[in-house]
């Protein structure tokens, strides 16, 4: 009873912010309706006993691509009402590839439902959770045990991404540059080297 | 399998893990200025790597105990004799850099980069994991190291606009052939509920459904854009033309190795009892291939961007041994392997030493009109190159053709033969081009610069086992590459 409840709030709170995300007139407005989607989706995950997809929900999702796209919609001066203005002309565009999506949804149940498609393991059976283990222990005891190589190769693969990215984008700092900060000449700066009284006159603005 | 006998079968990638975290960090501290002694060191630790491969190479390993971290990674013998080629390969790539990058060639940013020889050692770390991958995980992972590494060498004169945009074409295109590839194997791993390679194997016995046939088509694909092979092709000549000159010659080199070894091994140990699946797919794409490099490189006047269709050429005749499905294909396809690879370093070493007396290159036919009253050594070279290229006996590029069509004509293939022998004709034509050029038209004069001892070393090196001297290899390679072969058809 209080699952079904859950469910249904959830799920309604999801539908109902993914609907914002799109209304909203102001894009800070949208990211934020967003995160409360991820959160009620996360909210759904730990219902049907997947916490660890929740879990990755809030941290990779909220923590990051959220934050990622607040940033970019604060910084970057991007014209949004031009944006939405070619929305009435995309309109059928929208609808077709929405009905297309349903279709592939509903073909790929229905084949499901059928018993067209064999999903499983090679002998056939499901995958079973096994008892009183959770699912991020689970989960944890694969990625550090059995594939532990590949969790060490996953991160060799970020860190040549980051030397890619610092290798195509730094261009170092010449001594004496703003962008690089000296503390000790921070630390030694006296009052008196750094502000001026002026005593303006009136109405000529001041002359430093 | 304990972790201790599993790093002890992976040792040369710990090697090349170990050199390229701590040279990172000398990189870090030390900054351009130590880029040459980076580069050596890299060099070295590439060498100890694939010295370490010789001991497996020879005794032949396969089965059961080239097995790594369960069923992740398999050291077998055709592991590393893709391994061996690999780093030779990018010690290569290594040995020509400095010279390119201090010329006025490289641009406004004069100078080696430190983190050259870097990513170097990480793309090649990328392929000696494609190579023994026994995992779709593996697979992916390798390739992705490798290709992320391969997108900023292919950027790394940053002032350069033909270098960024082919680092950009690289790069976008890339990533879309990684995301078919993975949907391929995605959807493999619905159907099979299985990801090592062995598993998948067992449950793709019988009649293909739909979707691992689809999986294998789009797994087919991916990896068909990863060697180049048409029709996934089109931005070999464009990345070939604007990345830098070395960087070219590894791209040309090494990772052609490691996918066509990461093909060969995903054909024979996932798709082994579906021969006729995938077939008729490396089968055209091995003919197309060779008709459309040999077609297209007609009208090129850039140097490079002849090289990269050629390239494209003779990844056809490579495909072309994979495609006759037995071991002794796959042996003809290791050997010919070995020579493309001392042709095609050989060839871009001779197209990095047509210098100014600056120091600057150059890179199309007018360029090099008459180099042989100018620079004879080169334009012998050359020569030597082009006429191998071609597959003109006594030259060794003529016994790789050879036993790829021995393959092909004994499996009964003789129609397939016969147009890639035809196909091969018209690719003669600009490599004697490139002869008529340089020995027949009026003296340019233009390349007169000089060039150093490493250039020269690697010249001699390529052009000495391309020469009738290189029969002297071929008992010891054919023996390494019959192992190597046998290894992919060892049953599990």
């Amino acid at each position: 009873m209080i699952q079904a409840l859950a469910f249904y709030l959830f799920a309604g709170v999801v539908i109902a912010s993914a609907v914002m995300v799109i209304m909203s007139r102001n894009p800070v407005h949208s990211v934020l309706w967003l995160i409360l989607a991820f959160f009620n989706a996360a909210g759904l995950m730990v219902l049907v006993g997947a916490e660890f997809i929740a879990m990755l929900l809030v941290i990779v999702y909220v923590g990051a691509v959220a934050v990622l796209f607040l940033f970019v919609v604060m910084m970057l001066d991007i014209d949004f009402a031009a944006m939405r203005a070619g929305l009435v002309k995309n309109f059928p565009l929208g609808i077709a590839i929405a009905l297309v999506l349903l279709a592939e949804l509903l073909l790929g149940l229905g084949a499901y439902g059928a018993g067209g498609l064999e999903l499983g393991t090679p002998d056939g059976a499901a995958m079973t959770n096994r008892p009183g283990v959770s699912n991020i222990e689970a989960i944890g005891a694969l990625l550090y045990g059995r594939y532990i190589v590949l969790f060490e190769i996953a991160g060799i693969i970020l860190l040549v991404a980051m030397i890619g990215a610092i290798v195509l984008t730094y261009r170092g700092t010449k001594p004496g540059s703003r962008s690089r900060q000296d503390v000790g000449k921070q630390i030694r700066r006296r009052p008196e080297e750094a502000t001026v009284m002026k005593n303006p006159e009136y109405g000529k603005g001041v002359d430093l | 399998m304990d972790f201790a006998s599993s790093f002890a079968l992976v040792a040369p990638e710990l090697v090349l893990t170990a050199a390229g975290l701590v040279l990172l960090l000398v990189v870090a501290w030390g900054g351009d200025k130590l880029a040459r002694t980076v580069a050596i060191i890299a060099a070295a630790a590439l060498f100890a790597a694939g010295f370490l491969t010789i001991p497996g190479l020879h005794s032949g390993v396969d089965g059961p105990d080239s097995y790594a971290f369960g069923t992740l990674m398999k050291i077998d013998s055709f592991a590393l004799f893709a391994k061996a080629l690999i780093y030779l390969a990018a010690i290569g790539a290594l040995m020509v850099a400095p010279a390119f990058f201090a010329s006025p060639a490289a641009g406004k940013e004069r100078g080696m980069r430190a983190e050259y020889p870097v990513l170097i050692l990480f793309a090649s770390l990328g392929m000696s994991i494609m190579v023994s991958a026994s995992d779709f995980m593996t697979l992916y992972l390798g390739l992705e190291l490798n290709s992320l590494a391969a997108y900023v060498l292919a950027a790394i004169l940053r002032e350069d606009q033909r270098s960024a945009e082919a680092g950009l074409k690289y790069f976008v295109l890339g990533a879309l052939a990684s995301g078919i590839l993975l949907y391929g194997i995605s959807l493999l791993y619905g159907f099979t509920g299985a990801t090592d390679f062995a598993s998948v194997r067992t449950a793709l016995d019988g009649d293909l459904s739909t979707g691992q046939l689809f999986g294998l088509i789009f797994v087919m694909s991916g990896l068909a854009f990863k060697i180049s092979a048409v029709p996934f092709h089109m931005w070999t000549p464009d990345v070939y033309e604007g990345a830098p000159t070395p960087v070219t010659a590894f791209f040309a080199t090494a990772p052609k190795v490691a996918a066509v070894s990461l093909t060969a091994r995903v054909v024979f140990e996932v798709f082994g009892g579906q021969v006729l699946a995938w077939q008729q797919i490396v089968m055209f794409a091995a003919l197309a291939s060779i008709v459309f490099g040999a077609l297209g490189a007609i009208g090129q006047q850039n140097l490079k961007r002849l090289l990269a269709y050629s390239s494209i050429n003779n990844i056809g005749f490579i495909l072309l041994g994979l495609a006759v499905a037995t071991a002794d294909g796959a042996s003809a396809m290791l050997v010919y392997l070995f020579i493309y690879v001392a042709m095609s370093i050989g060839s871009f070493v001779a197209l990095l030493m047509l210098r100014s007396p600056d120091g600057d290159l150059y890179e199309t036919f007018a360029d090099i009109s008459g180099l042989a009253v100018t620079r004879p050594a080169i334009a012998w070279a050359l020569l030597i190159q082009m006429f191998s290229l071609a597959g003109i006996p006594p030259l060794l590029g003529f016994y790789s053709k050879f036993v790829v069509f021995q393959a092909t004509v004994e499996a009964g293939l003789v129609v397939f033969a016969a147009i890639a022998i035809a196909a091969s004709v018209i690719g003669a034509f600009y490599y004697i081009k490139f002869v008529k050029v340089m020995f027949f038209d009026e003296p340019a004069g233009l390349v007169t610069g000089k060039s150093g001892t490493a250039h020269w070393v690697l010249l001699a090196l390529c052009a000495a086992i391309i020469s009738p001297l290189g029969y002297l290899l071929t008992p010891s390679l054919t023996d390494l590459a019959d192992k190597a072969a046998a290894a992919l058809f060892v049953a599990i």
